[in-house]
């Protein structure tokens, strides 16, 4: 399960991220975050921002409108 | 210089909708673990300012762009008015304030974030912002009309900065 959550459903690019980044910040390394959002263009976005940062996408899937990603803390 | 980690910005516009550009990459960028500078040069200063409220956009003479109204039923809100309104019809005053407030209001409809709150996220994250001296000058600004913690300073400082950035973005 993961550690911590956030719900960005509702917010467009690039609040997603942004949000992600500084909730990454304050965890500890190989923590888990689960980030539910609706903007649809952050299924791209979420692998480019963890491939840029070295944290490691668990997983990805679709709910509806909705996407949640499950991303550990590198 | 492939594997330098920087970025820079040149925000050159200062009506509402260029504004966000400049602010959604200088964000994304910081949180993509990049230093990112942002130069704000002629009509790009007005980002900077403290008062963020005076920022219009002006559907005069920008044909591109879809007027679709932000509210009432689904079919009248997918109706473009752009190319149905002849151009000449934004010169009526108080036009211009109509279309900024429409605008506004397709920006939450769609969750995007005020242009107040995405300097802020900037700002708090680490991005530099550097206010070009001469338009300030030449524009009658003083450094109190612009935020804190940014930079005044001219076209050497920026091109300096670029030089050791691979991503270099003019806006």
């Amino acid at each position: 399960m993961a550690d911590q959550t956030l719900d960005m459903c509702g917010y467009a690019c690039p609040m997603p991220i942004l949000k992600t980044k500084q909730a990454l910040a304050k965890m500890n390394k190989k923590e888990v975050i689960e980030v539910t959002c609706t903007d649809q263009g952050s299924k791209k976005d979420f692998t480019a921002f963890c491939n840029q940062l070295g944290h490691k996408l668990l997983s990805q899937k679709d709910d509806g409108n909705k996407i949640i990603f499950n991303i550990q803390k590198n | 210089m492939s594997n330098s980690n920087e970025m820079t910005v040149i925000a050159s516009k200062g009506t509402l909708d260029w504004a966000y550009p400049p602010f959604i990459l200088a964000s994304t960028g910081i949180a993509m673990g990049k230093e990112v500078t942002v130069f704000c040069t002629f009509y790009g200063l007005n980002l900077l300012l403290k008062d963020l409220s005076h920022l219009r956009i002006s559907p005069q003479g920008n044909p591109d762009m879809p007027m679709k109204m932000p509210f009432g039923p689904k079919w009248f809100q997918a109706i473009d008015f752009g190319p149905k309104i002849p151009n000449i019809f934004w010169n009526i005053p108080g036009m211009e304030l109509f279309a900024t407030r429409m605008m506004l209001r397709t920006f939450k409809n769609n969750g995007m974030a005020s242009i107040e709150e995405l300097r802020s996220i900037c700002v708090e994250m680490g991005v530099k912002f550097i206010a070009c001296e001469m338009t300030m000058g030449m524009f009658g600004f003083s450094r109190d009309d612009f935020i804190e913690g940014i930079e005044f300073a001219g076209a050497a400082t920026y091109l300096d900065v670029a030089d050791k950035s691979n991503q270099d973005l003019f806006i």
